[in-house]
Order: structure tokens, then sequence, then C-alpha cells
């Protein structure tokens, strides 16, 4: 994986000094809450309920296990001993306290992380595949194109006082396991007809309030032209993007009130004019990058099969494990879902206990998905049963990966100041549920996804069932809506109907997932039903 | 809306130019626009800093007008007369903050003139905090990628 030069390094140890000045300023009334709050969000630190939230970048998601190790010493020192894996791959504190958050900084620093641009209307975090360098189905490794965005957007100073956030998601397959389409701009990395390797950019996506499947802007971008081509797509947001409204200020809206064809040609005009301005790295530098991402020594020979005598093993292995691009070996994820648990979270000694396996069974690597699960990206089959043992010690070997008990939920209600509800309770209840009915297993793939809000970074819009949490007349309820995807097969959740109070909702989910099983054609997922048979059914057997 | 309007020399309290401080008023960029001898404009955040690049041969000021600093056209606006050639001043008005001085600077503002006059040394170590960049702009400075390859 990546590895800081001086130069990336100088960076990151530059913008803690300047945030410790900036509390500085701040603590000592030099500079007002409202001047404060766009540079502590730029450094990831966010006011919610009950304390200060700290969101750390974990680039494309990938660490080593140095890094996660660190990231539970900074849960032990600075939190209550608990972190958050998030939906875009990073990870949260949600118990800091101001004066000491430039420290924290600097302890990340240290093992070459920061929370830079996590937060704030600048460009965020880029995002990718978990099973980026792993999986069969990719065309190249996306990572050394999504951290040579990373250096790029990285303090660009044209770009930090954007209209909105600003999401960047690259893959490289064209299976899609990051939502690429659900981003303000989401990047393929696909090879054109004369064999080359470019990118194709899908602009304006996003979740929130208006949920949008990016269109396709431009399908062919040569690889020498990344860097110039994003710059104009951000320059011409910058300066249409609106600002009069933060509801209406993502690109999405830009791009679907102007017209795609129409912000296409702008970029079009901007890219030219850039194109002569120089800015592009040299090839060089991705030639630099690359070799970081290289595959790490796999082994030849080994066996492809795993000894299944132990049921819950062989079903752990059925739904946590993803065949890899080198033989003999799996990609192993990690389910941050037990039952009854809280999406995403991982206690200290859970998080030492992923770095040690990774050190142990994956090359020292592992990855955070956008579901907030955590991944073992090379495992030899051969060992899977010995690692399997030690991820039961550490609570940590839940057989449910892309089940319903696989839920996507944000914090909700219970720390978040935006939220009108709490989902974590519900996606509690819900996997309680499912696993005292014994229906988990039985429906197969079915992705759940809760926000508490109408901001959707439960992502419930592109969950094949969704749920909203509103505010009714002082009490929480909950929406259900069926049939989104945040996959290849992109699609938006619509709503069932009047919402459900927080016991209605689980019987709810349970009502449509008895209409799946009863009506389910061979190898159909909930997905694959709802398609074919409509709303209509799944509103019958919920209101009637 | 006046047509003449904009910072006084008195106002600006940085400036990286040798040259003498610009004295003229600065009119917004539809009266620029309308009139040929204006040497001075004003840019708000509305604006299209294109409209001014058939004229940059007679223009001696361009004011960026910050009204609140969370808007961020007017880095784009410095940074598309900086591309187009233009070499005259480019000075930063209204809600020019210490944290955004650096930034200010690499995208081509050389004249600052805060609303709100700022502390001296915050300033000084904002203006030099940064040793090394990411992005290349018209600012001069080698990015990291050049001084990694040459």
């Amino acid at each position: 994986m990546y590895r800081y030069d001086q130069y990336d390094q100088e960076m990151v140890d530059t913008r803690v000094a300047e945030f410790r000045d900036q509390t500085r300023r701040r603590l000592e009334g030099k500079i007002t809450e409202d001047q404060f709050k766009p540079l502590r969000l730029q450094n990831g630190l966010y006011l919610q309920l009950h304390a200060y939230m700290l969101r750390v970048a974990v680039p494309y998601g990938t660490l080593n296990g140095t890094q996660m190790h660190a990231l539970a010493d900074i849960a032990d020192k600075y939190d209550r001993g608990y972190g958050h894996f998030t939906t875009r791959q990073n990870i949260q504190y949600n118990w800091i306290k101001l004066e000491e958050a430039p420290d924290l900084l600097a302890d990340l620093a240290k093992v070459e992380m920061h929370a830079i641009q996590t937060s704030g209307n600048c460009i965020r975090n880029i995002s990718s595949d978990q099973y980026a360098g792993a999986a069969a189905d990719e065309l190249v490794d996306p990572r050394p194109y999504a951290e040579l965005l990373r250096q790029w957007s990285s303090f660009h100073p044209e770009f930090l006082h954007l209209p909105r956030k600003f999401k960047i998601c690259v893959i490289a397959s064209d299976n899609d396991r990051a939502a690429m389409r659900l981003h303000d701009i989401g990047i393929q990395i696909v090879k054109n007809e004369a064999g080359e390797i470019g990118c194709a950019f899908y602009v304006g996506g996003g979740m929130g309030r208006t949920p949008m499947v990016a269109p396709l802007i431009r399908e062919f971008v040569p690889l020498d032209q990344l860097i110039t081509y994003s710059e104009a797509c951000l320059r011409v947001y910058n300066r249409y993007g609106r600002r009069d409204n933060k509801y209406k200020a993502r690109i999405k809206i830009l791009v679907h009130e102007m017209g795609k064809d129409e912000y296409a040609r702008q970029v079009e005009e901007e890219f030219a004019h850039l194109l002569e301005q120089g800015i592009e790295p040299p090839l060089a530098e991705l030639e630099r990058i690359k070799p970081y991402f290289a595959d790490p020594a796999f082994k030849i020979g080994l066996t492809e099969k795993a000894d299944r005598s132990d049921d819950k093993f062989a079903r752990w292995v059925d739904s946590n494990c993803m065949p890899h691009k080198a033989p003999g070996y799996v990609a192993v994820t990690i389910s941050l879902k037990p039952v009854g648990g809280i999406p995403g979270d991982a206690s200290t000694a859970q998080m030492h206990a992923m770095a040690d396996l990774a050190k142990e069974y994956s090359f020292d690597e592992c990855r955070v998905t956008h579901a907030q699960n955590i991944v073992l990206p090379h495992v030899e089959i051969g060992r899977l049963n010995e690692l399997y043992g030690k991820l039961v010690q550490a609570d940590l070997a839940t057989a449910n990966i892309d089940q319903i008990g696989d839920i996507i939920a944000c914090p909700g209600l219970d720390y978040c100041s935006l939220a009108n509800a709490r989902s974590i309770p519900v996606a509690q209840k819900i996997s309680q549920r499912f696993e005292q009915n014994g229906k988990g297993e039985m429906l197969g793939q079915l992705k759940l996804k809760i926000s508490g809000c109408i901001n959707a970074c439960g992502h419930h819009h592109a969950g094949h069932i969704g749920i909203l949490g509103v505010d009714k007349k002082g009490t929480e309820n909950y929406q259900l809506l069926l049939g989104g995807s945040e996959a290849e097969d992109t699609s938006l959740a619509k709503i069932t109907g009047p919402g459900f109070d927080e016991a209605g909702i689980v019987d709810a989910v349970e009502k449509a997932a008895d209409v799946y099983l009863a009506q389910r054609e061979d190898g159909e997922r909930f997905l694959d039903t709802y398609r074919r048979i409509g709303m209509d059914p799944f509103k019958e057997a919920l209101y009637a | 809306m006046p047509d003449n309007l904009g910072t006084s020399p008195d106002d600006v309290q940085f400036r990286f130019r040798d040259d003498e401080v610009v004295d003229h008023a600065a009119v917004t960029v539809d009266a620029f626009l309308d009139q040929s001898n204006a040497a001075a404009v004003r840019i708000e955040p509305g604006d299209d800093a294109r409209e001014l690049l058939p004229h940059l041969e007679r223009i001696k000021l361009v004011e960026v007008n910050f009204p609140g600093f969370m808007d961020g056209r007017g880095y784009s606006s410095a940074r598309v007369l900086r591309e187009a050639g233009y070499e005259g001043e480019i000075r930063a008005v209204g809600e020019v903050l210490i944290d955004q001085l650096a930034i200010m600077r690499r995208c081509g503002f050389d004249a600052f003139a805060p609303v709100n006059t700022l502390d001296e040394a915050d300033a000084e170590r904002a203006f030099n905090l940064w040793n090394e960049v990411y992005q290349k702009t018209t600012d001069g400075r080698a990015p990291i990628w050049q001084k990694r390859h040459g």
C-alpha cells in the first residue's frame, strides 16, 4: 500500500501545526465560532449532540496493521474505547475534546494518517472498491488513481470553499461495490477500443434529500488528463453550483438543472483551457505510485479447499468470503454487524485483533467497506479455519455479509444533531428479529439501510429495503422503502406508503421479507423479485 | 448600485507587489464593460471573470469581493484572470480571514484589503506556513510532483 515520502509527511505535519494554531486562536477568542467552524470541519471535527465527533480519513479504505493499531490506541486515549467505521470507508470517534484534537491529529500523522477534508464544503476522502487488488473482476487496481486524486484534492486552493461537500469514488470493475454512481464524481477505470486505459466520468450522483444516479458525462478521459479533467469538473461546479440554498447546492442539482449535456459542454470548454495550463502531473507520478499497490508475494500451489466439516464455519465461508484473483486465496469480510450490535462499531480490543490478523493472514493489509465492515483482502484458503477460530474469539465471526443483518445505519438521534429519529435501535431490533425467526440466512442477499433523517447518511435510497426515520409531530416515525441498489444496477428505492412506529417498522420489514419468500423464483434475490412483481404485493401485505 | 465603489490604498493591509498601489475606484463588471476608460474593476461572487478577458490590457486593478468568507467563487475568478495572463493587482476585499490568506496567494491574489484588520503576526505565520504544495497554479511554486520528477 501507499507510503508517504518526505513531501507527503511534511504536508500532514504542516496541517497539524496549522490546526493547532487555529485551535489556539479559537480558544483565545481571536476567531469566532462561525469562522472556526469550517476550519475544524476541514479537519474532520463536528460538533454533535453531546460532544465533538472526529472523522479520520482512510484513503480508498486501505489500512495497514500499524494504522489499525493506532486507530485503536486513539479510541482508548481520546474516546471511550470505540471507533465507528463509516459508509465512506472512514472511521469516526464520538467523544472528542476540542483541546485534545490537535494532539490526536499529531498521533495520526505519525502513522501516515490524517483527518484532512473529511468534512466541510470541499473534496472529501476518495473512496474505492474494498476488494481493489484482490478482485478477480477488476481491470486494474483503482487505488493508484485514487491516490493521485487524493494528492490533487488535498488543500486544493480553489476548491476549499465549494457550494457544498464533494465526494469522489474510483472503481475499476463492472461490478460496483462502492456505490460509484451515487457520488458527486464517480470514476470507472475502463479500457477503450484501442486498448488504452482511461477514465469514464459519471458526475452528479448523490443521496441526501434529492437522490440522483450520476449520468455519464464523458466516456473516456486519457490517464494523462485525469487531473485536468477533474479540475474542469470542479471549476464549473464552483462557478455555477447554487449557494442560495444549501439543500440545492450539491453538484447533482446543478447537473440536473443545467442538463448533463450543457454541463458536459461547459466542462469541455474549461478542460480545453486547462490543458494549456500544464497542471497535470506527469505519467511518471502515476508510475511512481503504482508499485506501492503491486501484488503481495502470493504463494503458488496452495490448496483451494477449506475443511468445511464445521457447519458454522462453512456458513461463514459462504457468506463472508469473496473469490480472489490469486488461486488459493479469498478476500475475507469481517462483519461489524453482530446480532443486536451497533453497525460499524469496533472496540479497541477488536481493532487490535483485526490489526494482528491483518498482519498474520493478509500481508498486513485491511480495508474498510462502505457497508461498514472490514476486509482482510488476501487470505489463504488453507488458513481460513485457523483465522475463523481467532475471529470467533474476538467476537468478529458473524456470518451475515450482504444479508439482512448486515445493516448500514447512520448514527441517528443517539449521536447526530441533524437526525429526526434513532437508527441504531431499529437496526438492533431488526437483526435480533431475523436471528430469532431464523429467516436471515434463508433470505440470502438483502441489503437493508437505515437513515435517521432525510440527509440519507444511512443510504436508505439505495437499500433493497430502506428505512427513513422522520419526526412525526414529536414522535419518531419510520418510512419503508423498497427496491434501491447501490451496485452496478443502481436504482433508487420507493416509499411503500404511510410510516410505522419503532415496533411497527420491524414487523413491516418482516412482512416484506415474507412476501419475497412466498413469491421468489429460482435464484432471485429480494431485489429481483421486487423488480419483477412490483410494489403492489408488498403494499397489500403491509397495509392490509 | 453606484458605479464607483471599492477600496482605497489605505485599506490594503498586505501587498506582494513592487509597483505603486493602484488608486482607481473599482467599478462593477457591468459598468466596466460599458466604459472604455475604467482601469479598476470589482468582481462580485456571481460575476463571470471571463467577461474581462478581452480587456485585460486596460485593467490595472481587479478587486475580488468576498461578502462572506464561505463563498469560494472568487478563488476561481482570480485563477481565471491569472491563467489568461493578467499581471496586474488582484486584491481580495471583504471578509478576508487569516486562514484564507495562503490559498488566496496560491490562486493569484497579491493584495489584501480585509474588512476587519488582521493580526499581523498571525497573518505572517499564515503566509509562510506551507513549504510545499500539491497542485500547480500560476503562483510559480513547484508542486510536489514536479520536485519528485524534476
